[in-house]
């Protein structure tokens, strides 16, 4: 029996799919269980399949595998989407009565355990409980004590009513009777419970928590898979501490919203994914220009153009680095995890109002969508700091004032920072703009002014080099002369392809690398190693070529552009062979 | 202070490099007296401008001012405003920023109704690009890009904001100084989304839509008998298409601004020194 327990749910969007295996999740997690959970999502919400997977243990998981222990197939489809997961001992559980299910198939070794889901459900209140008729058999099949699973179904409905409640926790109790009463098999499964107390969120979720620990009181966007739970989580929750979320008409008018709320002085973010960030390329220039401190999310999803909007890539790193008409200096903050996303999300608002730049936050869509257990400790918030910069006021606006008693919002200064003076600020009235200026913000096309902006802007750059701590999450053997750099959500799957790799023999060196601007310096890493491996979700590689361009190094590549993240055990293949190539 | 407050202080120490008579010289004189009359400083009031020969009046105002990307002042306006109600803010742009690149942001404006003021200084060209067609430009007019003229119907921008929802609609001319800036006074202290067309003559550009064209042909609605609280009166002034207004034409006196309505009325530029209190909750919630 492996140590890890794979089980999924599946059918046609608008089956509830989502709803269900989240309860599932949440039962796990609430029965002190770690969990990992990834979505197969079509973007329809009618027809179109769509599976929602859980993996769980007792131990951490930070990714997914290709083995799948127990399906609840709502439809034949989900049957043949995942026959590659299945193995033999599978167990499908399925509902012989309904139609379309009724001549299914249970491939070769596998166990088809035949539930009339919709019956069942009907005896307990209403049909639309089926999903959860089908929950309480999957609790019988692994022996998971379905108390844990009456916890998430209070946590679900408990809204709406102690009857729905009840009706549910019926529902879930006739699924396992049925089970236990129709089928004498001995399962493998007997997934324990202990005493922990975990929190289950994913990585937009994080981001949304981030910006309001890190005291983000604007959040202007327009929805857009997969950014739009950061909107859905911030809106109603922003609003607790003083802040307010507006859905603008396009991505333009956002990124403007948020400006103008970052120029009075708000803590203030967007949120978008790739086709977004292009609308959004007009009014980066102006945000980096006139200085103002602003932190955009870029979701990632496949692209170009729409993609493959609900899919998994790591495609937009050159528009980030890039994009923009001109030089822009940004900085470019990637997690690579969900805890993460919450910590990098406090330190793009610090870093958006220390040097006065726009942030640029990253995670894609693997990172964003999918849930993981946590100790509550990780987000421990008294752990926040908050940094705005060189913010004057009315009593210290005068040091930085020219004769005429004018504020100078783009003081040329060592470091390359300016004083902030938010409006309101008495004697601080002034001009920004996306044009070239001088001091006080007024235009100029003069040639020494224009080298002398250019250049403070830059050295922005050059202080958080070297105030701040730009190094990687490091991994594995440190001496082992095989050298794996990633980036973004790839790192779960990497870390657990480090112990597979181990087993196989092959040691490894790991850099998971959560700063794309500015970077580490990787150039004593690639010394002390005979191979650098660079793993990524794009089809160019396009972080490995920023890091042969770092260290004038040639490196070997690991891609994958199907649209799907990557997963252990199959990571761990594609380093070995690529290693040995 | 604010009694001490004279129109000129809103005048920064920058020359405008407008030509000699364009009609924003006028625009933005009757802006600022409209601010001081207002009981407005400097160092209270947000100027936002797009792109443009409009939008340089955010240089030559003293304010606090940014000067953005063509079209898009409007969404900055509101952003300003929402994260901090106590200021008083100002957006202006053109005919070509206001309702061709802009004209999304404009219907949005409109209808999210935030506490601001919006003036276009409508030319009826695009000036700062040397002489091409606008969307308020004349069907015939001929232009360097429309040797035949557009061959379009202009925009009506005040059908547009009705249409929308507008809670305030008015129209003025820029040489008309103290028309000007009572109008332009009356959208500062309507309670919501206050939009003024402004006929701002492009001297060099336009020898259509002259001053002397508006002279002759402007007609004040304060001296008709309009009533700018009543719909009916407010739609047909707009649809007409025979003559140019000036005065409010319509305004709601029902209007409740989208920081009332959605209880966005704090300044938001303070933060805690740490996380919020209560923000250990947030994770609770994921049990
Ligand atoms: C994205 C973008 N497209 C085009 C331009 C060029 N441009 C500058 S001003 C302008 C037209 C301005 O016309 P209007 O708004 O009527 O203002 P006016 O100059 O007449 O006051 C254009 C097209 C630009 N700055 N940005
Ligand atoms: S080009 Fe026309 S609009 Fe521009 S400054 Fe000259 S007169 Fe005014």
């Amino acid at each position: 029996m492996p140590a890890d327990f794979n089980w999924a749910i599946g059918g046609e969007a608008g089956d509830g799919i989502d709803s269900t295996g989240k309860i599932f999740a949440q039962a796990l997690s609430r029965a002190g269980r770690h969990v990992f959970t990834s979505k197969d999502f079509a973007s329809r919400i009618r027809g179109g399949y769509t599976a929602y997977k859980v993996r769980t243990a007792v131990d951490p998981v930070q990714s997914v595998v290709d083995r799948l222990d127990v399906l609840i197939a709502l439809t034949p489809r989900t049957i043949e989407e995942n026959l590659d997961e299945l193995h033999e001992g599978s167990v499908i559980i399925y509902d012989g009565e309904r139609t379309t299910m009724e001549d299914v198939e249970i491939p070769e070794g596998m166990i088809g355990l035949e539930v009339p889901l919709k019956r069942l459900a009907e005896e307990a209140g209403g049909a639309i409980m089926r999903n959860v008729v089908a929950l309480g058999a999957a609790c019988e099949v692994a022996e998971f004590p379905i108390e844990n699973l009456d916890s998430a179904l209070e946590k679900r409905f408990g809204s709406k009513g102690q009857q729905l409640v009840d009706n549910n926790k019926e529902a879930a109790r006739k699924g396992q009777d049925y089970v236990d009463e129709e089928y004498d098999h001995e399962f493998d499964y007997d997934l324990e419970t202990t005493d922990e107390d975990y929190v289950l969120l994913n990585g937009d979720e994080a981001i949304g928590m981030g910006a309001i620990a890190a005291g983000c009181k604007f959040y202007a966007g327009y929805p857009i898979t997969p950014a739009t739970d950061v909107m859905e989580y911030l809106t109603g929750r922003i609003e607790n501490f003083g802040g307010h979320v507006v859905q603008a008409e396009d991505e333009l008018s956002a990124i403007n919203l948020a400006l103008g709320a970052a120029r009075a002085g708000a803590r203030s973010m967007t949120a978008t994914s790739g086709p977004g960030i292009d609308l959004m390329t007009e009014t980066f220039g102006l945000v980096a220009t006139s200085e103002t401190p602003l932190v955009i999310c870029d979701v990632m999803r496949s692209g170009p153009s729409t993609g493959m909007p609900t899919k998994q890539e790591q495609g937009d790193l050159d528009m980030l680095l890039y994009g923009g008409h001109g030089e822009i200096p940004r900085f470019v903050l990637a997690p690579t995890t969900i805890s993460e996303c919450f910590w990098k999300t406090v330190e793009a608002f610090n870093l958006a109002e220390k040097y006065q730049t726009p942030v640029y936050l990253t995670a894609d869509l693997s990172l964003a969508v999918t849930e993981q257990t946590f100790s509550p400790e990780e987000f421990d918030m008294d752990e926040v700091e908050i940094d705005r910069g060189k913010v004057v006021d009315d009593d210290t606006i005068s040091e930085w004032q020219n004769e005429k008693g004018q504020f100078k919002p783009h003081a040329i200064t060592d470091d390359g920072v300016s004083p902030r003076a938010f409006p309101g600020t008495v004697d601080g009235a002034h001009m920004t703009t996306g044009l070239e200026h001088d001091e006080l913000g007024r235009r100029t096309e003069d040639t020494d002014l224009r080298v002398e902006q250019v250049d403070k802007r830059n050295r922005k750059v050059e202080t958080a080099r070297s105030e701040e701590d730009w190094s990687p999450r490091e991994f594995g053997d440190p001496d082992s002369e095989n050298l794996v750099v990633s980036w973004g959500s790839n790192e779960g799957a990497m870390v657990e392809a480090i112990d597979l790799l181990e087993e196989e023999g092959v040691d490894v060196r790991f850099l998971s690398i959560p700063y794309m601007f500015p970077r580490f310096d990787l150039n004593e890493a690639f010394e002390d190693a005979e191979e650098v491996v660079v793993v990524e979700c794009n089809a160019t590689g396009q972080f490995a070529d920023v890091v042969e361009h770092d260290t004038l190094t040639r490196v070997k590549r690991v891609n994958k552009y199907n649209g799907v993240r990557f997963k252990a055990d199959e990571l761990a293949e594609d380093i070995k062979q690529t290693l040995e190539a | 202070m604010s009694s001490e407050i004279r129109f000129t202080d809103f005048k920064s120490d920058k020359q405008p490099t407008w030509c000699p008579g364009c009609g924003d010289f006028g625009t933005m004189n009757g802006m600022m007296k409209a601010l001081a009359n207002t009981g407005n400083d400097p160092d209270n009031t947000f100027v936002v401008a797009g792109i443009g020969c409009s939008g340089k009046i955010g240089t030559y105002m003293h304010s606090y001012a940014l000067h953005g990307v063509h079209g898009r002042a409007l969404p900055v306006g509101a952003g300003v405003k929402l994260a901090n109600p106590d200021l008083e803010v100002m957006v202006a742009g053109g005919d070509g920023d206001g309702y061709s690149i802009g004209a999304g942001h404009f219907v949005h404006a409109v209808r999210r109704n935030v506490d601001m003021t919006y003036v276009v200084m409508d030319n009826r060209i695009y000036g700062l690009t040397k002489g091409q067609a606008s969307p308020t430009s004349r069907e015939d007019f001929e232009t360097s890009t429309t040797p035949d003229g557009p061959q379009q119907p202009p925009v009506n921008p005040m059908a547009l904001a009705l249409a929308s929802g507008a809670t305030f609609i008015a129209q003025s001319f820029s040489t008309d100084a103290q028309r000007h800036a009572e109008i332009v006074q009356k959208a500062i202290e309507h309670d919501g989304f206050g939009f003024v067309n402004v006929f701002s003559p492009c001297v060099t550009f336009n020898d259509v839509d002259t001053y002397d064209y508006f002279r002759d042909s402007l007609v004040d609605l304060a001296e008709e008998d309009h009533d700018p609280t009543d719909y009916d009166d407010a739609k047909d002034a707009i649809l007409d298409g025979n003559k140019e207004y000036q005065g409010v034409i319509w305004q709601n006196e029902e209007s409740v601004p989208y920081g009332e309505k959605h209880g966005v009325t704090e300044d938001m530029s303070q933060v805690d020194e740490g996380a919020p209190e209560g923000a250990m909750d947030l994770v609770r919630e994921f049990y």
